[in-house]
């Protein structure tokens, strides 16, 4: 069977990834794509957890639907956001919004 | 190694290979579709634990709610329909994003290398009714109703806020000018 | 066990034996009966959808008061075969700009979404491909794969009807996802379970006679999930070519065509499934054979109410098609399924649930007096809209030019400085 690092060592290196994503793009909207594999990441862990450590109870199961709540709150603010910057700034590039910059 | 190591070991390396291709297109409708494949990747893991519920749920959130959102919206904010070149993907950090990001999974790696409960295989068969239970919690006060309410109230403000911010704000900013 | 008994378990010994006679390894052995099952259930939908394009064009014609096709066999019934061939040997056309990978998995897409949804379709009382404890949930997510695939077409084809059709084919269906899904819900509710087979087991009382309203709700948003007349805005000829698929060509057009009218026979096999009790009917328990029988009977006829439906009514206006959705479906659904749910605790509580004449009573009474109401609401509602748009005067097409003409401009022009 699979040990349990392994899950481990994927959701690591899937939330490096994202973590590059997040920090290193341009667009907001990529951006923001980043941040969706950080938090699949965390829920690869959490089951993985729940599936190994305590299977036959479901407080493992309540922190991934919150994660999944916070995921879709995240991305339709987020996009709302973008939209509405775009709208008044024609660009969705997280480096010319800067008005609030010095 | 088993057949579910090789099947397990196909899984990830095709999520990381969409992942790398999400954070590193040029094109961010292409990122936007490699991202469908990672989160489809990431539910034949749920369904690999055997969590079918979180992998079918997986794919009706993430894809068939969150992926075509960014698509619609990436099509949304292109500077011109007929744009065929792309912009310079990262800023002027990319060497120390990719240095934060290594230093991020080497602090993880020996953190999962040190921990002795990471080596343990699974024994136990799954011979619960997790969903059952899950629902049953979801609405009993000894379970999680005060955590569901919650987070049925974040997601409601989140939407209406979302709406505001995309419809009727832009709305009053034209009145104003 | 005999060969009549039950055809598919004596196939699949016969099939076991084969494989272990042969010395495999088990896990081999799992996987190729797995391999040989899903090809079966899946080959299932994509056979019939040749004859249904038939049976649709014939429907079609003899609702319009024409033949439809009668030359190729007996009633035309080579027709589609014709048809598939014209398709193959057509040139492939790639559009240069095209963006070719998207643009060449779109119509496998589109096709594998609809096959997927067949895993899950009970066809008799064992016969399932997979019986999936979330296989509603699971009809429902399949189903986004069908929005994606319209998405990347429109997108790859770099044109702009196509591009036009996917965004409103994406505003049309997210849109009716939202009741669609409130309206499984209730069929969940009252079986107390997500498995298609047993929602199917718990329909001693067919729920369309239980939930009439839900049956009606999940009936016009599957129409629009197919994009079917009234609700084919997404390809409407007359305003955008063809939508999303206008740059397609052979084959890939084939494959989008077959995908659409799967879509709606696997629209129809679900909700024969759901409210019309599936492949129950009289003797299926001694003779498995009849369940797939009864099933695609049940279908066949809400088939023909999607296809009468496609040859009576006109296309509706896209603000109409969005307002239906989100201020008459999605609350309609949303205070059906509290109801719903609210009569079922109450009738647990005062212990009358196994009184199934009060239960259905109960039930029916909820729905009829919800449906009585929205309708009500709903022309309130929309003759208040009505007074409200200001009548104008008829004026003759041809106006005689105004003499006044340049001295108001110059009026103005005083007025403005």
């Amino acid at each position: 069977m699979i040990p349990l690092s392994w899950y481990l060592i994927f959701s690591a290196l899937l939330f490096s990834i994202g973590l590059f994503g997040v920090l290193a793009r341009k667009n907001a909207i990529a951006i923001l794509m980043g941040v969706e594999l950080m938090l699949n990441a965390v829920n690869i862990n959490l089951v993985a957890f729940w599936r190994y450590i305590v299977p036959a109870t479901t407080e493992g199961w309540m922190f991934v639907a919150s994660v999944f709540v916070v995921a879709a709150a995240e991305v339709a603010v987020g996009l709302a956001l973008v939209y509405s910057i775009y709208r008044g700034r024609r660009t969705s590039s997280a480096d010319e919004i800067d008005l609030l910059k010095w | 190694m088993t057949p579910i190591q090789y099947f397990f070991l196909f899984t990830a390396g095709f999520t990381l290979l969409a992942a790398l291709g999400v954070v590193t297109r040029r094109n961010v409708v292409h990122s936007a579709l490699l991202l469908v494949v990672a989160l489809f990747g990431v539910a034949v893991t749920f369904a690999i634990l055997e969590a079918g519920f979180w992998a079918v749920f997986q794919v009706l959130v993430y894809i068939g709610a969150i992926a075509i959102l960014m698509i619609f919206m990436v099509m949304l904010t292109r500077r011109n329909v007929a744009d065929e070149t792309y912009p310079e993907p990262f800023n002027d950090n990319m060497r120390l994003a990719f240095l934060a990001a290594l230093l991020v999974f080497g602090g993880l790696a020996l953190t999962i290398g040190g921990w002795d409960a990471a080596r343990e295989t699974m024994t136990v068969p799954l011979d619960y009714d997790a969903l059952r239970e899950f629902g049953r919690a979801m609405v009993s006060p000894d379970g999680y109703l005060v955590p569901f309410i919650l987070v049925s109230v974040l997601l409601l403000a989140a939407l209406v806020g979302a709406i505001y911010v995309a419809v009727l704000g832009n709305k009053s900013q034209e009145e104003r000018e | 066990m005999s060969f009549f008994e039950d055809p598919i378990k004596f196939l699949a010994g016969l099939l076991q034996d084969l494989l272990v006679s042969l010395n495999l390894h088990p896990i081999a052995i799992t996987v190729i009966n797995n391999i040989v099952g899903a090809l079966i259930v899946s080959s299932v939908g994509l056979v019939i959808v040749i004859f249904l394009i038939w049976l649709e064009r014939k429907l079609a014609a003899r609702f319009q008061d024409r033949f439809g096709p009668n030359r190729a066999g007996p009633f035309g019934i080579l027709q589609s075969f014709g048809d598939l061939s014209k398709l193959v040997l057509k040139e492939d056309v790639v559009p240069d700009a095209a963006d070719k990978i998207p643009y060449n998995i779109a119509p496998i897409l589109s096709i594998a979404a609809v096959v997927l949804v067949w895993a899950v379709v009970p066809f008799s009382v064992e016969w399932i491909g997979t019986d999936l404890n979330v296989g509603v949930l699971y009809i429902a997510a399949v189903g986004s794969f069908g929005i994606l695939s319209v998405l990347m077409a429109g997108w790859a084809s770099n044109n702009k009807y196509a591009l036009l059709g996917a965004f409103r084919a994406v505003a049309q269906l997210i849109s009716y996802e939202v009741p669609l899904i409130f309206a499984l819900l209730i069929p969940v509710l009252l079986a107390r379970s997500m498995g298609v087979n047993q929602i199917v087991g718990a329909q001693d009382i067919w729920y369309i006679f239980v939930v009439p309203v839900a049956f009606g709700i999940f009936f016009i948003a599957s129409l629009a999930e197919i994009g079917r007349t009234p609700f084919d805005l997404l390809e409407a000829e007359s305003e955008i070519v063809a939508g999303y698929h206008t740059e397609y060509s052979g084959m890939k057009f084939g494959m989008f065509m077959a995908g659409e009218f799967l879509h709606s026979l696997t629209l129809a096999v679900v909700t024969a499934a759901l409210f019309l009790g599936g492949w129950r009917g009289p003797y299926v328990e001694q003779l498995p054979l009849l369940g797939p029988l009864y099933l695609f009977l049940k279908a066949g006829f809400v088939y023909f109410l999607i296809v009468w439906i496609r040859s009576s009514l006109p296309r509706i206006r896209i603000d109409h098609m969005l307002d239906i959705t989100w201020k008459f479906l999605t609350p309609l659904s949303v205070v059906l399924l509290m109801a719903i749910a609210l009569t079922d605790a109450l009738l647990k509580e005062f212990g009358q649930i196994n009184n199934t004449a009060l239960y259905v009573g109960a039930m029916i009474a909820v729905n009829v007096v919800i449906a009585l109401l929205a309708l009500f609401a709903a022309s309130r509602l929309n003759s208040r809209q009505r007074r409200q748009i200001k009548t104008f005067e008829p004026r003759p097409l041809a106006v005689p030019p105004k003499p006044a003409a340049p001295a108001a401009a110059s009026t103005s022009e005083e007025a403005s400085a």
